[in-house]
């Protein structure tokens, strides 16, 4: 035995001194007489591509019975029903993975990055949600979304925020939506997923740092309802656009309105629209010199985003493991750690040259100082809309479901006395 | 007439996001179409990735798995921790046809050990779940067992620096959910991770599943 072990190391010994052939055997396969059978090694097969056409089928499928039971069965019980299925099925079961929040990031990666492969399961469930809210309204937000869905169950004394709070908080969204696309063109990372607050409630298991998002989350639902939906999720911009032209969207009365106010405080996201009468107008001239006036703020608040968008380029780029790396190979503090940083040691064995390393980073800078630019660009827009849109009076005799924020949950339809 | 004006232009904006839609739609699925969809039209001389491209089967079934590749693996211990799971998804995995079935396995016992027994002192793997059996003299057989082990890569290192590298850390796709993020992937020091074709989840040294061994112009199966 003890030969074994000597001829052992001295091979070792060899071998380790002409490091050069990785992976060649060092110990060649023995040669058994006793009839051993040497076991073969099992590779558990992945998940079937029926059970991902599956996951389609239930999305469409989902998409279409809420969608019936919004506009024409109009119950909020069945509405509610579907949508604890849905918690089940895209929450428990498929753990919260692939969901449409999430895909917006693939979709982005995809378009700016040729290389990457878009499975077309993503694609149908970025656009399938997209297609129902341009016929129907946010009816995905209502019964399909397992993060709604959650979040919905535990609203029980929803407050009210009131109009100024609801436009403020609701300019997150717009500036989550733009940090996701900026890191995933880039191919930085993918921060909806990183930063996911209920996967770990749907898989029983996650980081301390998930739950207790997911807890701040879940206790102040109980207050403001949905704080996801409505001050957070990405993919709920997109439908918020795509909501306000939608073809046939829900309504609070199936007939006229009689001005009962009994659906007045019925929207736990505040999302009814009270009537606006034309009373003693204010004249078109002054009007129109006030658009004119925020809309001349639009450019310059573009401007000015874009300025310090372009100027906080390094930090948002530090993301970048490519970035990263750089940094901590020119960092004399991390040199000098011991043991040293694998990011360093994986680099060192890699064989790569280190001026590859640095254009290849400074590629990428390049592209966050645009994305930086655009990316304030578009905060900026969007606060000047914002603040333009304040300026704007819809006039409508009834009250009537906010498009662009109604998650046509259906709650408001039971108030309702009004029957068709 | 107001209102009618409205309508007009909301049905204008209706179409024209249809439009975008099915354009991006349509955009994507003419990629996967074409030969060569990767945007380099086939040319893999001059595309960056050759080296790790697993384009034809993506382009054929489009589902893909994270995996990793154990020939850029450093067995930092990171797969153990970083997963969202615990015990993480990936588990150490015996490709028993490169396995030189030594008596003194590097990655079974700690280095320096005088004893070589099965007792837990002398054992690298902190769970026990590397197992040893006698075959024949001087012959040792080795196999893992997957309910105990955390994917920490403590043997993999012992066995790839003294021994065959045998043993190497694979996603386990009975265990895995697929995030969209792996979460293990974003903080691999290596970059070793990527995503691989669903049909052909591993990445075994060894096993002729080798996705990234410096060949161009895609793998060869």
């Amino acid at each position: 035995m003890k030969k074994t072990v000597i001829r052992g190391l001295f091979f070792l010994v060899l071998l380790v001194v002409s490091l050069s052939s990785f992976g060649i055997q060092r110990f060649p396969k023995p040669e058994f007489e006793s009839g051993y059978v040497q076991p073969g090694t099992v590779i558990p097969a992945a998940r079937t591509t029926i059970l991902s056409i599956l996951d389609v089928v239930v999305l469409l499928t989902a998409c279409a019975v809420i969608s019936w039971l919004i506009i024409r069965k109009r119950s909020r019980n069945w509405v509610f029903l579907i949508s604890l299925c849905s918690l089940v099925y895209f929450g428990f079961y498929r753990e919260g993975c692939v969901c449409s929040i999430g895909s917006v990031q693939n979709v982005a990666l995809a378009l700016f990055d040729g290389l990457y492969i878009l499975p077309w399961t993503i694609l149908a469930f970025f656009l399938i949600p997209l297609l129902f809210t341009l016929l129907f309204g946010r009816i995905f937000c209502a019964g399909v979304c397992p993060f709604g869905a959650l979040q919905d169950l535990v609203a029980f004394y929803p407050q009210k925020l009131g109009s100024r709070w609801n436009a403020v908080l609701g300019l997150i969204p717009y500036f989550y939506l733009g940090l996701t696309i900026l890191y995933a063109a880039t191919g930085s990372d993918f921060i909806i997923c990183r930063y996911d607050p209920f996967v770990g409630i749907f898989r029983f298991n996650a980081s301390f740092g998930m739950f207790l998002f997911a807890g701040i989350l879940l206790i102040s639902g109980m207050f403001i309802a949905r704080p996801y939906c409505r001050f957070l999720c990405p993919y709920g911009v997109l439908l918020n656009w795509i909501s306000r032209f939608s073809w046939r969207h829900m309504t609070i009365t199936p007939a006229n309105c009689i001005q009962c106010r009994l659906c007045e405080d019925s929207c736990p996201y505040e999302a009814i629209d009270k009537p606006v009468i034309r009373k003693d107008p204010v004249p078109v001239r002054i009007r129109i010199r006030k658009l004119l006036l925020s809309g001349l703020l639009i450019p310059l608040f573009v401007l000015a985003g874009g300025w310090i968008g372009s100027q906080l380029y390094q930090g948002l780029a530090d993301v970048n493991p490519t970035v990263k790396l750089v940094r901590l190979l020119n960092d004399p503090s991390a040199s000098q750690q011991q043991p040293e940083p694998f990011e360093i040691t994986a680099f060192r064995s890699s064989g790569k040259p280190v001026s590859q390393l640095c254009s290849e980073a400074s590629v990428i800078l390049k592209k966050f100082y645009t994305g930086g630019w655009i990316l304030g660009g578009f905060i900026g827009l969007v606060f000047g809309f914002a603040v333009a849109g304040r300026m704007i009076t819809r006039y409508h005799p009834d009250y009537i479901p906010h498009k662009s924020t109604c998650f046509s949950c259906a709650r408001c339809i039971d108030y309702c006395p009004v029957k068709s | 007439m107001v209102q009618s004006r409205r309508e007009f232009l909301n049905t204008l904006i209706r179409g024209g996001i249809l439009a975008g839609l099915g354009l991006l739609g349509g955009g994507m699925i003419f990629r996967w179409v074409r030969k060569g969809s990767c945007g380099y039209g086939g040319a893999c001389e001059k595309c960056p990735k050759a080296v790790e491209c697993t384009l034809p089967e993506a382009r054929n079934y489009q589902q893909t798995v994270w995996q990793l590749d154990p020939s850029k693996c450093i067995q930092c211990g990171r797969c153990a921790t970083n997963c969202i799971l615990t015990p993480s998804a990936v588990k150490c995995v015996h490709v028993f046809a490169m396995c030189g079935y030594c008596d003194l396995c590097g990655g079974y016992f700690k280095p320096g050990t005088k004893t070589l027994s099965t007792a837990a002192e002398s054992q690298l793997c902190p769970t026990n779940a590397l197992k040893r059996r006698f075959v024949e003299d001087p012959f040792f057989e080795y196999t893992i067992d997957e309910k105990l082990c955390i994917g920490c890569g403590k043997c993999v290192k012992g066995c790839s620096a003294f021994g065959n590298g045998s043993l190497q850390l694979q996603v386990r796709h009975d265990r895995c959910v697929n995030c969209n993020q792996c979460s293990i992937a974003r903080n691999c020091p290596a970059g070793a991770y990527s995503r691989v074709p669903a049909t052909r989840p591993s990445l075994l040294k060894g096993s002729g599943n080798e996705g990234s061994s410096g060949k161009k112009g895609g793998p060869t199966t």
